[in-house]
């Protein structure tokens, strides 16, 4: 038998970190010998720092622009993460993964997609975004509908003005409450839905954000007529084995790091802890 | 049937031949109570004992465990796995307690396996014994099907009077055997006598559960919104007393420590709670299963419903080792049959 560990991490190089927002970082890693992290969109890793703690934390980087490293956006709010900010380029982390069932982007060819991230939700979507703009010629429609709390929260926002510039991706943002700079939209993210309209039949919807959120976000869908089977969203647990085996994840009889952490909204409605 | 008989006197040079090349984990006392152990000297061994504490999985899985080192000297940190297994014998084990470590192998199995609980399980071979008593009121294994068992270990020993008979259940029990015990072949007097014991034992124990164990998990599928789950949420103290002592509970926290030098840190796995308050909350402050009546509720689903579905094996063994544990005497048979009294 193998002495190997699924426990054991990996320790991994940063080449860069970008602070996005007061709380939030970007960071770029370099696993050893120049290896990819081989990574689905939806999919996260365990994050350790030796005598600190490991979280797990969704990749925010798409597949198809690894280079041979991989991105974490990071809001520092326990231990691990407030540990990770105060990190530099040079210092190394502890990987191991990635894990769980991530985004089915084979079953999305063709598809008119619907994505609708809140704040940090924004972090495991813009893997699938960025994948899908970088084969923009095989989707339908692309929507992004992206709510935050405040102007300053907005993440990436180099990108997000990219999106808005370009024409085969129809942008909309909203902040909850504006401020002196913001000219947009104000109101929660449910407010932007009244702004599309979709071919319910054919669109994908994609959705991730604070737990309050998904319910209302999951109603505005619906309410659009996208088939239950047709809307996937991305749930937060804890988790510390990232396995299936140590228990903290289960959303009643479902681990969310091995049977997710991306599921359609058909396969958890009737699972009450989910939402 | 491969039988063969080992007088009762023998079993202290069997354990002390053991004793030689492996470290034997067996039933001790411990105050009024017993405990798995490893024994120390062969007349420690209890295998009169009713019920332990704490399961025997504490050989397999236990309580803290080092399970990864990380030398922190170079510019690089370097990880060193600690799968740290020991040739083991588990003596005495009742059949509800094999029956749970059915569960545990299929769990630590499972699509990542986790080298440490199956290098040692590995290196353990398993001894049983037939329970001819019931341990006490709280046990209801012959509801749950686990008062025999047809495998799961290496050799299964039943007390006819003066001897055990030991059923060879695996060629590395027989090797065993011959290499540390004192046996004789089984004479048709001995299988009589086994027979006669065996159908014996039946009577004594009774029925707990008001209805057959293998309706639980359908039982359950309706009493999601039961208003018993409230009533235990009221009374729990979300000690974790209940999960600690559970031969099928295995769910764990990591903890990642560091020495005095800074030099080595160490990743350590510890039994953890579902029963506790922060056992789903995560660093943002959401708690996923914050009440305390939802938390009862997963651990009742979690023995009679979701483990069973997950690895075919049942998830509870009646042993009722969280009912003696409990507190405020939450009682795992009440609330099955209140369950079912109200379906």
């Amino acid at each position: 038998m193998t002495q190997s560990s699924i426990y054991a991490p990996e320790f991994a190089r940063l080449v860069d970190v970008r602070p996005l927002t007061e709380l939030e970082k970007l960071f770029t890693i370099e696993l050893p010998d120049g290896r990819s992290l081989g990574h689905d969109p939806g999919q996260f890793v365990m994050v350790s720092i030796p005598g600190v703690g490991e979280a797990p934390i969704s990749i925010t980087s798409s597949p198809s622009r690894s280079n041979g490293t991989f991105e974490l956006c990071v809001r520092r709010v326990g231990d691990v993460t407030n540990a990770l900010h105060r990190m530099k380029p040079g210092d190394y982390v502890g990987i191991r993964g990635p894990f769980g069932h991530g985004f089915p982007i084979e079953q999305m060819r063709g598809k008119d997609l619907l994505f609708a991230p809140g704040g940090l939700g924004l972090a495991p979507l813009r893997s699938l975004i960025n994948q899908v703009l970088d084969e923009r010629g095989s989707f339908g429609r692309v929507i992004i509908l992206y709510g935050a709390k405040r102007p300053a929260e907005l993440l990436f926002r180099d990108e997000l003005e990219e999106w808005a510039a370009r024409d085969d991706v129809e942008f909309h943002v909203t902040v909850d409450r504006g401020d002196e700079s913001w000219d947009g939209h104000i109101g929660v993210i449910t407010t932007l839905f009244p702004l599309i309209t979709v071919d319910p039949r054919n669109t994908v919807a994609v959705t991730c954000g604070p737990p309050i959120m998904y319910r209302f976000v999951i109603m505005e869908m619906l309410g659009k007529g996208i088939p239950e089977t047709q809307i996937y969203l991305s749930l937060e647990r804890r988790m510390k084995c990232g396995v299936g085996k140590c228990g903290h994840c289960q959303i009643n009889d479902l681990y969310c790091c091995k049977e997710g952490p991306v599921f359609t909204y058909a396969q958890i409605k009737n699972v009450p802890e989910a939402l | 049937m491969r039988l063969r008989i080992l007088p009762k006197e023998e079993v202290p040079r069997m354990v002390q031949a053991l004793m030689e090349d492996y470290r034997v984990v067996g039933p001790k006392a411990k105050g009024p109570k017993f405990v798995f152990e490893p024994i120390v000297d062969p007349a420690e061994m209890r295998l009169d004992y009713n019920i332990t504490i704490l399961p025997p999985k504490v050989a397999l899985q236990p309580p803290q465990e080092r399970v990864a080192k990380i030398d922190l000297e170079g510019e690089v940190p370097q990880t060193d796995p600690l799968i740290e297994a020991e040739p083991t014998v588990i003596f005495g084990a009742h059949t509800c307690d094999i029956h749970a470590l059915r569960l545990l192998d299929r769990a630590f199995a499972a699509d990542y396996p986790d080298n440490h609980y199956l290098k040692r399980r590995q290196e353990t071979l398993i001894i049983s014994l037939e329970c001819l008593e019931p341990c006490d009121e709280h046990s209801f294994c012959k509801d749950m099907g686990t008062l025999t068992a047809d495998e799961g270990y290496d050799l299964h020993l039943t007390d006819i009077g003066d001897a055990y008979t030991v059923h060879i259940g695996t060629e590395a029990g027989e090797a065993l055997l011959e290499r540390c015990a004192n046996t004789r072949a089984a004479t048709d007097d001995d299988v009589r006598r086994l027979n006669e014991v065996l159908s014996a034992k039946w009577p004594r124990f009774t029925h707990r559960l008001n209805f057959d164990a293998a309706e639980l998990p359908a039982l359950l599928a309706t009493a999601y919104e039961h208003p018993i789950w409230a009533e235990l949420g009221e009374r729990c103290l979300s000690c974790g007393s209940c999960t600690n002592v559970c031969p099928t509970c295995y769910c764990f926290n990591m903890l990642d420590t560091v020495s005095l030098t800074l030099k080595e840190a160490l990743r350590i796995r510890r039994w953890d709670s579902c029963q506790l308050d922060e056992f789903a909350r995560v660093a943002g402050g959401e708690n996923f299963r914050e009440a305390r009546a939802a938390r009862q509720r997963h651990r009742f689903f979690r023995k009679g419903k979701w483990l069973r579905e997950r690895f075919d094996t049942t998830g509870c063994v009646g042993c009722g080792r969280c009912i003696r544990a409990c507190l405020v005497n939450i009682n795992i048979v009440e609330v099955f049959n209140t369950i079912h009294g109200s379906a």
